[in-house]
């Protein structure tokens, strides 16, 4: 399988993308890691006229200590999210969510402003932004500006970001030992989630699932639940409250509810040992 | 780019995908083209250093980068000890994935250098094999960790 023909601009800086998108306009993408574009493309599924390669911004991958928060560069793939020293310390969860994408081959090339920009309501990295608290940083035309992660998902993958714009980096809150969990239901290896939860305690415990609805949502039941004092059992209960979820070849929707409920159990157990462990008192 | 240590210029068409280009213009069929869906590792080369599905990478993103293919892995004293190590644990049976699990596991082991049987099993885990069944797969790559390969 070939994709459709396409002209290639190859972006040597943000500026310098947004000014192809500019050009462009609607016919153009940004080609990052690829790994959800091309497959696309192969299948002509997508069909862009004009791909702009920023994949040789090596400067917007990095993932730098910045004192109250960790900022994370578009272009920075998943396999050094995986590795990062700085995420282990200052936010584990979103080191081990970046573990459990596809297979090895598929994190080498893939990278985190790729995933949460294609929007898709399957895959990890959304909620664990939306989990963090983190936000999205876009540079359009008109300069850049910051957008909130629970501002960021629309829809089945549909963003807030405009067909100008670039995501340029992420930033969030330094998690300071409080306890998280990724919990991911697949059925064969390299799988995407079938559904999937990412939990982060803390001051404001943020509960985000995967491939409950059309967009990546929290699950603010059980968030206000949990910060009411619930018990994982009662908070998970909620966990499924306002979703529509998905229905496909392995799962219905009210298996995925089910599912939800499952997951979002465990993890809430799994986070509070992680906080005790730390020596954060358990909001639980 | 550099396709097992030699430069390679070509102009192609930006759509060529670097598993039609080592193919089709370098003539390297060694990498397998399986699924074409990104699923099943068969295209699996290295670009720089690093295990990639080349059925889903422009041959134009990795202009100037290091590639090598299986063909690139032995030298003149003999073939890769993760090359042996199949042969030796009989880690294949028709060989279609080998190529891709080679390339694949050789990478693992430079991130990985003594992993577990789970670390092998869930490195492997982009690559597919429909004969083996995977344990003497599983076998080669300890075998060769443990050789200090
Ligand atoms: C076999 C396989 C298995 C996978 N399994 C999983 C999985 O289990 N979980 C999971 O979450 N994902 C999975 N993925 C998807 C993978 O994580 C992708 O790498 C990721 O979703 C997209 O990142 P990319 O850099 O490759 O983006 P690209 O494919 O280059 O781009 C994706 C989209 O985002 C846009 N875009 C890219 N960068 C930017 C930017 N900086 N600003 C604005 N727009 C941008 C592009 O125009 C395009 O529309 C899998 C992919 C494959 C091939
Ligand atoms: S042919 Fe590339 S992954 Fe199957
Ligand atoms: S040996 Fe036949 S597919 Fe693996």
């Amino acid at each position: 399988m070939i994709p459709a023909p396409f002209d290639l601009v190859t972006a040597d800086s943000a500026e310098a993308a947004v000014a192809a998108l500019v050009e462009h306009g609607d016919d153009a993408k940004l080609l990052a890691g690829g790994h959800s574009l091309l497959p696309l493309m192969k299948l002509r599924l997508a069909a862009p006229a004009v791909l702009v390669d920023i994949g040789r911004l090596r400067d917007r991958s990095f993932v730098r200590d910045d004192g109250a928060h960790v900022t994370v560069g578009a272009l920075t793939r998943h396999r050094d999210l995986e590795t990062s020293p700085v995420l282990a310390e200052h936010a584990p969860l979103l080191a081990a969510v970046a573990a459990q994408i596809g297979d090895p081959a598929v994190r080498h090339r893939g990278t985190i402003g790729g995933s949460l920009a294609h929007g898709d309501p399957a895959s990890d990295l959304p909620a664990a932004v939306l989990a963090l608290g983190a936000v999205l940083v876009a540079v359009g035309p008109g300069g850049s500006r910051e957008i909130p992660a629970e501002d960021f998902f629309h829809g089945f993958m549909d963003t807030a970001l405009h067909a100008d714009e670039m995501l340029t980096e992420i930033r969030i809150p330094k998690t300071a030992g409080a306890g998280w969990s990724f919990q991911k239901f697949n059925r064969r290896a390299q799988d995407w989630a079938i559904v999937g939860a990412a939990i982060q305690l803390g001051p404001t415990p943020r509960v985000a699932l995967i491939n409950m609805d059309m967009q990546p949502l929290r699950a603010s039941a059980t968030e206000s639940a949990v910060a009411g004092g619930a018990s994982p059992a009662e908070a998970a209960a909620v966990a499924a409250e306002g979703c529509s979820p998905p229905e496909d070849l392995n799962a219905d929707a009210a298996y995925r509810r089910h599912l939800a409920q499952v997951m979002v159990r465990r993890g809430l157990v799994e986070a509070a040992g992680r906080s005790a462990a730390s020596g954060q008192s358990t909001v639980t | 780019m550099t396709v097992n240590g030699q430069p390679r210029a070509a102009e192609v068409e930006p759509r060529t995908l670097l598993v039609h280009y080592l193919r089709d213009s370098l003539g390297l069929t060694g990498t397998n083209i399986g699924c074409d869906t990104s699923s099943c590792g068969a295209c699996t080369v290295h670009v720089d250093g690093e295990a990639v599905k080349s059925c889903t990478v422009l041959a134009a993103q990795v202009a100037g980068a290091e590639v090598t293919t299986i063909e690139g892995l032995a030298t003149a004293d003999g073939l890769h000890p993760m090359q042996q190590a199949f042969m030796d644990c009989h880690g294949l049976q028709c060989g279609f994935c080998t190529p891709g699990m080679v390339m694949a596991a050789t990478s693992l082991l430079r991130e990985h250098p003594n992993p577990t049987e789970d670390e092998v099993r869930l490195g492997l885990e982009g690559n597919l094999c429909r004969c083996t069944g995977y344990h003497n797969i599983v076998k080669a790559v300890l075998a060769c960790a443990g050789g200090g390969a």
